[in-house]
């Protein structure tokens, strides 16, 4: 049993979903996709928890150039397929009450990205790790840019040139690595364990970080973010920001940081700071936040800009809080999007001020959304709480000031959600809001599998600790071994 | 070498097909012939006695595999002629028989070996050319492309025959062996050898449409009939940078360090004023016109990083090159003959108007781009690993930003097509231009996808 089965399924179920009619093709992607979610858990059950990389598929793609589709799952790898597979079903779960047009491209399109998500999140050839990078932003650029909002197409093509050029400065560091070994070889094993100099490295280490800081986004690369976010169809800003921003995290942890080590080290200062200065600006935009969507855009920086410096303080528990903070965080905002997404389909409109009151009507809305703040804002026993504070742990080690600064976005956080909470929820009710009606259905379905998703977690978080721990520490020792030998 | 014969004798039964009015056995005789032509040459594959006639001619792998890209690549535009030509012209077989008369130039281009024949291969396309820019005899841009196409020619091919004399007068020789010879075992190499080469790059770079001396490319490719540009900017283009190669793997590698900086400056200057006019044109057929400026700029890579891969990644660049760009071209004509304008405007809803189209056109956009799973990523993921090798880290990083730029345009086809409304009626697809787009898609994705089987050839 490879890997292979896990990237291949949603490329075949892609093709099949296109060959459905409108009405049906939802039907038909969400079984594959719970299908994959099904493989993806007959992994982890035989998944050993060590440091190993499991399930390993590596055949010769284009042997002249030495690549190889070489993809496996560890620990780390472990939790994003876990992500991904979940998510993708939920998403097209959230969709359930839309009428799209062209539906089956529509949902061929997310099931083509989760295999490109999926290459990424497994890949360990260089080579293979692009493809599955412009694999999975094709999809996503013609889901924003076919079914997105009225100013979609000025600004997706801005997403997509932002992101293009980014991924194509990380193609040249990658084929800058595999010119500079010896044995002329994409391998991520070769690449990270290569000895070059500190000024190459340096430069490497900004390419690939260039890439990733685009993709998650960092300050000041996140221009593209909040206007796609709020242009693009719910399902598209939930596959984004739930899965696809993971993207530029696991991309750091995996590749940027083991490839350029002493780059990484010579930068980590800049690197760390941008990802604070993020925080703090993000929130602070995030306060003057009118409409819904966009207020969750601006709070998906500030969290991915935790993570960032998390990762950048470099230490077994920044990335313990890292790989369990994507997990939450892309649950949560999922969660998020889908909030107002119901929201905008029954009251057309995303402005807080014109919202409230909606808990008197709406009960059971009422309680999703409630615990999905909370897991937002990182409240003991919510998922969010974990990662959040394991990450500041982090931040906290390598710097105390920064650290501080850091802990801001919890306060932050804390205000600007709680404050969309009330002026939505709380309050009397007006003659807009009178007109909503309760959740039902499969939107039932999706809030309570979230919920419950941040309880559980929240409450005992150990085995997805414990999946990647493994994989961590042995992956923290490799680049700290390479730094101490400078 | 009967590849080369087939093609040339085609031409004349062509012409007598023509004048007994035959007009519907014209092309399955031109496109027979040429699959004959073809099957001729693979045979040959790795069946090379060395050169022959007294050393005239070289057909190796290297001359058969640019042979096989430029006969395919013109099989496919000739089966989008089928009513072309007729609604341009009575005289029909003229055309089949010029444009092999060109085809009959670019196999001796491929594969001379001796600059004699480098220069009558050149010559016998050129000519041809400039008929066929020409051919719309009543058309004024039709004529206009012609006189500009044939003045510029002329130009390019005087400073080609004046680097071959230099270099004939330093060397004693037009041979390629005896040349190489002579820079290998002289120790002090003349001067006006050197100069022999900057005149030979200069005329070749004429030839390819390499900026500075590219001016002539987009008003030739806008006045010439579509089908004809098409053939000009992809079988033209591929045979030019196959001479170009040939010429400097079998002879200048070891001078290297004396043309590498001029050529780093063409590859350059023709990435960034390609790209940068392609952004601000409004008719597609100039925007195809200026990014194929581009392209030569990116194929120039491979002779920059000239060593055993360039053939190679010249070979794959050129045929992701030709192939999307005939399905661009293609597309284009049927816009043009069913709206009669070619400006990207006439592309807006063609997803609601004929989704078949518009799904072809994408691909051929994205491969023309270089989005992975395209050929033309792979191409130019050879020309950058081929420029890397070579420490040229600068000229990679000039290229990305081109890359990044090129977006711009390609896309703008992809948004008129898909979020653009519709405001016309539906495009109708003949049966064998779906023949053809649709191969030429499916070629485009399996080298994109698994490119082992065109990159391990030469």
């Amino acid at each position: 049993m490879t890997v292979s089965i896990l990237i291949f399924l949603p490329v075949i179920a892609a093709l099949v979903v296109l060959f459905f009619k409108n009405e049906t093709a939802k039907h038909a992607a969400l079984f594959f996709a719970v299908a994959e979610f099904a493989i993806a858990l007959l992994f982890l059950s035989k998944f050993i928890p060590d440091a190993t990389t499991q399930f390993v598929v590596c055949t010769p793609w284009i042997v002249k150039f030495g690549i190889y589709f070489n993809a496996g799952i560890d620990g780390i790898s472990m939790i994003m397929v876990l992500l991904t597979t979940l998510l993708v079903p939920l998403i097209i779960l959230t969709t359930y009450q839309h009428q799209y047009k062209n539906a089956p491209t529509f949902y061929a399109l997310i099931l083509f990205m989760q295999a490109g998500l999926l290459l990424v999140f497994t890949a360990l050839d260089g080579f293979l790790f692009y493809v599955g990078w412009e694999a999975a932003l094709i999809p996503i650029y013609f889901i924003c840019a076919l079914w997105g909002g009225v100013n979609r197409i000025r600004i997706t093509i801005k997403f997509f040139i932002y992101t293009f050029a980014g991924s194509l400065f990380m193609l040249v560091a990658i084929i800058f690595l595999y010119l500079q070994n010896s044995e002329r070889t994409f391998d991520l094993h070769q690449l990270t364990s290569m000895d070059i100099n500190a000024h190459q490295q340096s430069w490497v280490y900004l390419a690939f970080f260039l890439a990733f800081a685009i993709k998650m986004p960092l300050f000041p690369f996140h221009t593209w973010q909040p206007d796609t976010y709020t242009e693009a169809p719910s399902a598209g800003t939930m596959m984004l920001s739930g899965i696809m921003l993971k993207m530029g995290i696991y991309g750091l942890i995996r590749w940027g940081i083991p490839c350029a080590a002493l780059g990484f080290y010579q930068w980590r200062e800049v690197s760390i700071f941008l990802a604070i200065i993020g925080i703090v600006y993000a929130s602070i935009i995030a306060f003057k936040q009118t409409d819904g969507k966009r207020l969750v855009a601006y709070s998906s920086i500030a969290h991915v800009g935790l993570m960032a410096a998390g990762i950048i303080a470099w230490n077994t528990i920044g990335l313990q809080g890292a790989l369990i903070q994507m997990l939450s965080h892309g649950i949560n905002i999922v969660g998020m999007f889908f909030i107002w997404d119901i929201i905008s389909r029954r009251l057309n409109t995303r402005d807080i001020n014109q919202l409230g009151g909606i808990a008197k009507v709406a009960p059971k809305f009422s309680i999703a959304f409630l615990i999905i703040v909370l897991g937002t804002v990182a409240l003991p026993l919510t998922n969010g709480f974990i990662g959040e504070f394991l990450l500041l742990n982090s931040v906290y080690e390598a710097n105390m000031v920064l650290a501080a600064v850091s802990g801001l976005t919890i306060i932050f956080g804390a205000v600007y959600m709680l404050r969309m909470y009330k002026g939505v929820m709380q309050g009397e009710t007006n003659a807009l809001t009178a007109t909503f009606t309760d959740i039902s259905g499969s939107e039932q379905v999706v809030l309570i599998i979230i919920c419950a998703l941040i309880i559980g977690i929240g409450v005992y978080p150990q085995p997805i600790l414990h999946l990647s721990e493994a994989a961590i520490n042995s992956l923290g020792q490799n680049v700290y071994s390479k730094l101490q030998l400078r | 070498m009967n590849t080369l014969i087939l093609i040339s004798v085609i031409p004349i039964v062509l012409l007598y097909l023509g004048l007994y009015k035959v007009k519907t056995a014209l092309l399955p005789v031109t496109v027979i012939g040429l699959i004959a032509a073809l099957v001729l040459a693979v045979v040959q594959w790795n069946n090379t006695t060395g050169p022959i006639y007294s050393g005239m001619m070289l057909f190796d792998n290297f001359a058969i595999a640019f042979s096989a890209v430029t006969i395919v690549s013109t099989i496919l535009i000739l089966l989008l002629s089928k009513d072309y030509f007729d609604k341009i012209s009575s005289h029909v077989a003229e055309y089949y028989a010029i444009i092999l008369f060109a085809l009959a130039g670019i196999v001796v281009m491929v594969s001379f070996n001796n600059l004699t024949m480098l220069f009558i291969g050149i010559e016998i396309m050129s000519v041809s050319l400039y008929i066929l820019a020409g051919i719309k005899k009543n058309d004024f841009a039709s004529n206009e492309a012609a006189l500009k196409y044939f003045l510029m020619g002329a130009f390019s091919t005087g400073f080609l025959l004046f680097g071959i004399t230099l270099i004939y007068g330093a060397s004693g020789s037009f041979n390629l062996d005896a040349i190489r010879t002579y820079v290998l075992t002289t120790a002090h190499i003349d001067p006006i050898f050197y100069t022999g080469i900057v005149l030979i790059i200069v005329g070749l770079c004429f030839k390819v449409g390499a900026a500075p001396f590219h001016f002539w490319t987009p008003d030739v490719y806008e006045g010439s009939p579509t089908l004809i540009t098409a053939f000009m900017s992809t079988v033209v283009k591929t045979a030019g940078f196959a001479a170009f190669l040939r010429l400097f793997l079998a002879c200048f590698t070891t001078l290297s360090t004396f043309w590498t900086p001029a050529l780093v400056a063409i590859a350059i200057a023709t990435l960034f004023i390609g790209n940068i006019t392609a952004l601000y044109q409004k008719s597609f057929k100039r925007m195809l016109a200026y990014s194929s400026i581009s392209h030569a700029g990116y194929l120039l890579f491979a002779i920059v990083a000239l060593g055993v891969g360039s053939a190679n990644s010249v070979l794959v660049y050129a045929s992701a090159y030709s192939i999307a760009s005939i399905m661009a071209f293609g597309a284009l004509i049927l816009i043009q003959e069913q709206s009669g304008r070619d400006s990207f405007e006439s592309f807006n809803g063609l997803s609601e108007r004929n989704p078949f189209l518009a799904l072809m056109l994408t691909i051929a956009m994205l491969s023309l781009a270089g989005i992975p799973l395209t050929a033309g990523f792979i191409g130019k993921f050879y020309m950058f690993t081929g420029a890397l090798g070579h420490y040229q880290v600068w000229l990679v990083i000039i290229a990305v930003i081109n890359a990044i730029i090129s977006i711009f345009y390609y896309f703008r086809v992809i948004i008129a097509m898909y979020f653009n409304t519709a405001d016309r009626v539906e495009v109708v697809v003949p049966g064998y231009y779906k023949f053809v787009l649709g191969i030429s898609a499916l070629a485009t994705i399996i080298i994109g996808i698994y490119p082992a089987f065109i990159s391990g050839l030469i």
